[in-house]
C-alpha cells in the first residue's frame, strides 16, 4: 500500500497523485471511512519517501502539506502543474469492503462424505463347565406327613429292624471276597529305569515325582552323600511309561543341570512342567517337551535365592484363584521361600519364611540356642490335605514344626531377602533322634501325619499333641523317605537304608512291615520313593546306583477295605486320649 | 406329625446305620437324614434299582412281588423297602 518513492521516478508518482486527486471526489466517500487513507504524493529529488508508517505518514499529511509548495519554486516544469487536494482512496477494509464490495463466492467441491464401517471383532460365547455336575437341590417337599406315609412307615419299620439287627450280627459274609477283577497277589517290579551316563558318573536318584497324568515319572540325579561344593554335571530324566517301546535305558527326555539336583517336582496341572532345586541353592522350572531349550524359569543365584542345597519343592495355587502356581522350596539355610514366576525366565519370590532359633515355639526341650542369631535348616516340607495353608516341616534339628503360610510375624533374622521373612513356626513336635529327612500328611485325616528321620524310626503324629502317637524302628540305619498311600488310608510306604521299600498296613500289623521290596542288591540306600496318584498301583522308587524301580503293587495295598476310614479316625483318636 | 420323626428316628438309632430316607413314587426324597447331594444320589439310583427289581421278580413269576432289596457292598450294607407309594432306604456298616 505505501508506495516506495525513489527520486529517479517523481514524475511516475506525481502523475499517481493527480490521478488519485482526480477520482476521489467521484468515489464519493468520506475521510471516516473506516481507515481511508489520503494519499498525496510529492515526490522529490532527494526526499526519499520510506515504506511503512513514515510513508503513510507523509500521505496523511498530504492534503496540508499542499501549501507547503511555495517552499519549493525550483521545482522542475512537467511537475509545476501540480494541484494538491485531498486523494482519498476507498478502504479496502473490512466495513467498506462489505458495503461496495462485489460479491464472489468460491466454492470447492462438495465434501462427498461416505460412511463406512469396518468390524474384525467377533464374539462368540461359550460356557464350558467343568465342575462336577451339582445334583439339583431338593426340591421343596411340603412336609405333608400323610396319614398314607404314617402307614407305610408302620407297615415297614418292624421288617426294616428285623434286617437291621439281623444284618448287624450276621456272618454270613465274613472273609467273602468278590473278584470283580484279577487280583494282584504279588508286589512285582514293572520297570527299571536308569541313564547310563549319570550311573557312570556315580550319581543317586535324589528325587523321583509322577506328573499330573501319572504317566510320565521323572527323577532327579545328584548326590546327597557328597557335602562338598560340587561342579559335577547333573540330569533331569523322564520315562513316559505309556509310551510303546519304552527303552528303560533311554529316558524320554533328558535335561542337563550344571549342579546337583536335590529335588523336583511336577506340575499339579501342567503334565510338562517339572520343578526342581539345586545343591546351590537355586530353584528352576523345566519343560521337558522341549528337549532342546527345556528351561522356563529360574531364581537365578540372587541375594533370595537359598545359600545351602534345596532339600524339597512344592507346587501350590497362587496367590490368586487362577491357574497360577508357586513353587514353595525348603533349604538347609533356614528358608522357606515362595516363587512365582514372572516373564523373561525369572522365578521371583513373592514370600518367605525364616526359622530362627530363637522363635521357635519350645513346647518341647530344645537344647540352649548359641549365643546370635542362627536358624535351624529345614530338610523336609508336606502340606496338609485339609487346610491349604498348613504345612509341617522336617528340620536337622530332628524336630517338626508345625508351621502356617498366614503367619504374620516378622522373623529375626539378618538374612537378606527382598521381601520381609516372616517366622511361620506355631507348634513344635518331640524330635527325633537325628535329622528328619521326609515328611507326608495324611490324605484322609487332616491331624495326622507321618515322618522319617535318620534314627530309623517312622513317627505318627497328631497336629494336636507333640508326642508321636506311634514311633517304628523300621530301619537300623536311616529312612530317606515316608509316603501315605493316595487310595489307603491306613498304608504307608518307607525308603530305608539298607536298600528295602516297606509297606506298611496299619490295618493288619502296627508293628512290622507288611511288605518288605528289595530294591537294591547291595543294600544300598533307596532315597526317594513317591506313590502314583493316577495309576494307584504304581509305586516309584530311587537309589543310590542311579535306578529308579516302578514297582506294581498287590491289591491289598490298592482297595479300600470296608471301615477303613473309621479305623483311621479311631486310630487318630483313641491314641490321642 | 410327630410319629414319622420318630420312626425315622428309631431305624437311625440301630447300630451301624449311616443314614435313612424316605423316597415317594416319583424317586423323590421326602424324608432324609443324610446331606442333600448324598440323598438325591441314593433316592434316584435306587428308586430305579428298586423298580428294575421289582418287574424283575414280577416277570419270572406274575403271581410274586418283590418284598425287600438287600444290597451288600464292600463298604456298605443297602436296605430298601418298596411300597406302592413310598420306598425306605436304610444304610448299614456291614458288622465288624
Amino acid at each position: 500500500m505505501a508506495p516506495i518513492v525513489s527520486p529517479s521516478q517523481p514524475s511516475a508518482l506525481e502523475e499517481r497523485g493527480r490521478r488519485l486527486r482526480r477520482s476521489a471526489p467521484a468515489l464519493g466517500v468520506g475521510w471516516g471511512g473506516g481507515g481511508a487513507v489520503s494519499t498525496a504524493n510529492r515526490a522529490q529529488p532527494g526526499q526519499f519517501c520510506r515504506a511503512g508508517s513514515a510513508g503513510t505518514e507523509a500521505l496523511a499529511s498530504g492534503g496540508a502539506a499542499s501549501t507547503e509548495r511555495p517552499e519549493r519554486p525550483e521545482r522542475p516544469g512537467p511537475l509545476q502543474d501540480e494541484t494538491l487536494g485531498v486523494a482519498s482512496v476507498p478502504s479496502q477494509w473490512r466495513g467498506v469492503q462489505g458495503i461496495r464490495g462485489e460479491t464472489k463466492s468460491c466454492q470447492t467441491a462438495s465434501i462427498a462424505t461416505a460412511e463406512a464401517s469396518a468390524q474384525t471383532r467377533k464374539h462368540a460365547d461359550a460356557e464350558v463347565q467343568t465342575e462336577a455336575p451339582e445334583p439339583v437341590s431338593l426340591p421343596p417337599v411340603p412336609q405333608y406327613d400323610g396319614p398314607r406315609l404314617v402307614a407305610f412307615l408302620r407297615r415297614v419299620e418292624a421288617m426294616v429292624t428285623r434286617e437291621l439287627n439281623k444284618n448287624w450280627q450276621s456272618h454270613a459274609f465274613d472273609g467273602f471276597e468278590v473278584n470283580w477283577s484279577e487280583q494282584q497277589q504279588t508286589v512285582t517290579c514293572l520297570h527299571t529305569l536308569g541313564y547310563p551316563p549319570a550311573q557312570g558318573q556315580g550319581l543317586h536318584v535324589t528325587g523321583v515325582s509322577w506328573s499330573t497324568t501319572g504317566s510320565v515319572v521323572a527323577c532327579a540325579y545328584g548326590r546327597l552323600d557328597d557335602g562338598d561344593w560340587s561342579t559335577l554335571k547333573s540330569f533331569v530324566c523322564t520315562w513316559n511309561l505309556d509310551r510303546r517301546g519304552l527303552n528303560p535305558q533311554q529316558p524320554s527326555a533328558v535335561v542337563e543341570v550344571p549342579s546337583a539336583v536335590m529335588c523336583l517336582a511336577f506340575h499339579p496341572t501342567q503334565p510338562s512342567h517339572v520343578a526342581g532345586g539345586l545343591y546351590n541353592g537355586e530353584v528352576l522350572v523345566w519343560d521337558v517337551s522341549h528337549p532342546e531349550d527345556p528351561l522356563l524359569w529360574r531364581t537365578g543365584l540372587t541375594d533370595d535365592a537359598h545359600m545351602d542345597p534345596v532339600n524339597q519343592v512344592v507346587w501350590l495355587p497362587g496367590p490368586q484363584h487362577g491357574h497360577r502356581f508357586q513353587v514353595l522350596s525348603v533349604a538347609g539355610d533356614g528358608k522357606v521361600l515362595l516363587w512365582l514366576a514372572v516373564g523373561a525366565g525369572r522365578l521371583q519370590l513373592s514370600a518367605g519364611f525364616a526359622l530362627a532359633v530363637q522363635q521357635l515355639p519350645r513346647s518341647t526341650k530344645l537344647k540352649k540356642p548359641p549365643r546370635g542369631e542362627t536358624e535351624v535348616g529345614a530338610t523336609a516340607v508336606a502340606f496338609s490335605s485339609f487346610d491349604p495353608s498348613l504345612f509341617v516341616l522336617g528340620t536337622e534339628g530332628g524336630f517338626l514344626l508345625k508351621c502356617s503360610l498366614a503367619a504374620e510375624e516378622p522373623a529375626l533374622t539378618r538374612l537378606p531377602s527382598s521381601v520381609p521373612l516372616r517366622a511361620p513356626a506355631q507348634f513344635t513336635f518331640s524330635p527325633h533322634g537325628g535329622p528328619v529327612y521326609s515328611v507326608s500328611c495324611s490324605p484322609f485325616h487332616r491331624n495326622l501325619f507321618l515322618s522319617a528321620g535318620t534314627d530309623g524310626h517312622v513317627h505318627l503324629y497328631s497336629m494336636l499333641q507333640a508326642q508321636p502317637l506311634a514311633s517304628l524302628q523300621l530301619s537300623l540305619k536311616y529312612l530317606f523317605a515316608v509316603r501315605w498311600s493316595p487310595v489307603r488310608p491306613l498304608v504307608f510306604a518307607a525308603a530305608s537304608g539298607e536298600g528295602d521299600v516297606q509297606l506298611f498296613d496299619l490295618q493288619k500289623s502296627s508293628q512290622k512291615p507288611t511288605v518288605s521290596i528289595r530294591q537294591t542288591q547291595d543294600e544300598s540306600p533307596v532315597y526317594c520313593l513317591e506313590f502314583n496318584r493316577q495309576q494307584t498301583q504304581l509305586l516309584a522308587a530311587g537309589d543310590a546306583k542311579g535306578v529308579v524301580k516302578v514297582w506294581q503293587l498287590s491289591s491289598e495295598f490298592t482297595e479300600q477295605g470296608p471301615r477303613e476310614t473309621e479305623d483311621l479316625d479311631q486310630l487318630a483318636a483313641e491314641v490321642a486320649t | 406329625m410327630a410319629e414319622v420323626e420318630e420312626t425315622l428316628k428309631r431305624i437311625q438309632s440301630h447300630k451301624g446305620v449311616i443314614g435313612t430316607m424316605v423316597v415317594n413314587a416319583e424317586g423323590i426324597p421326602i424324608r432324609t437324614t443324610l446331606d442333600n447331594s448324598t440323598t438325591v444320589q441314593y433316592a434316584g439310583l435306587l428308586h430305579q434299582l428298586t423298580m428294575k427289581a421289582k418287574s424283575t421278580v414280577r416277570d419270572i413269576d406274575p403271581q410274586n412281588d418283590l418284598t425287600f432289596l438287600r444290597i451288600r457292598s464292600k463298604k456298605h450294607e443297602i436296605m430298601v423297602a418298596p411300597d406302592k407309594e413310598y420306598l425306605l432306604i436304610v444304610i448299614q456298616n456291614p458288622c465288624e
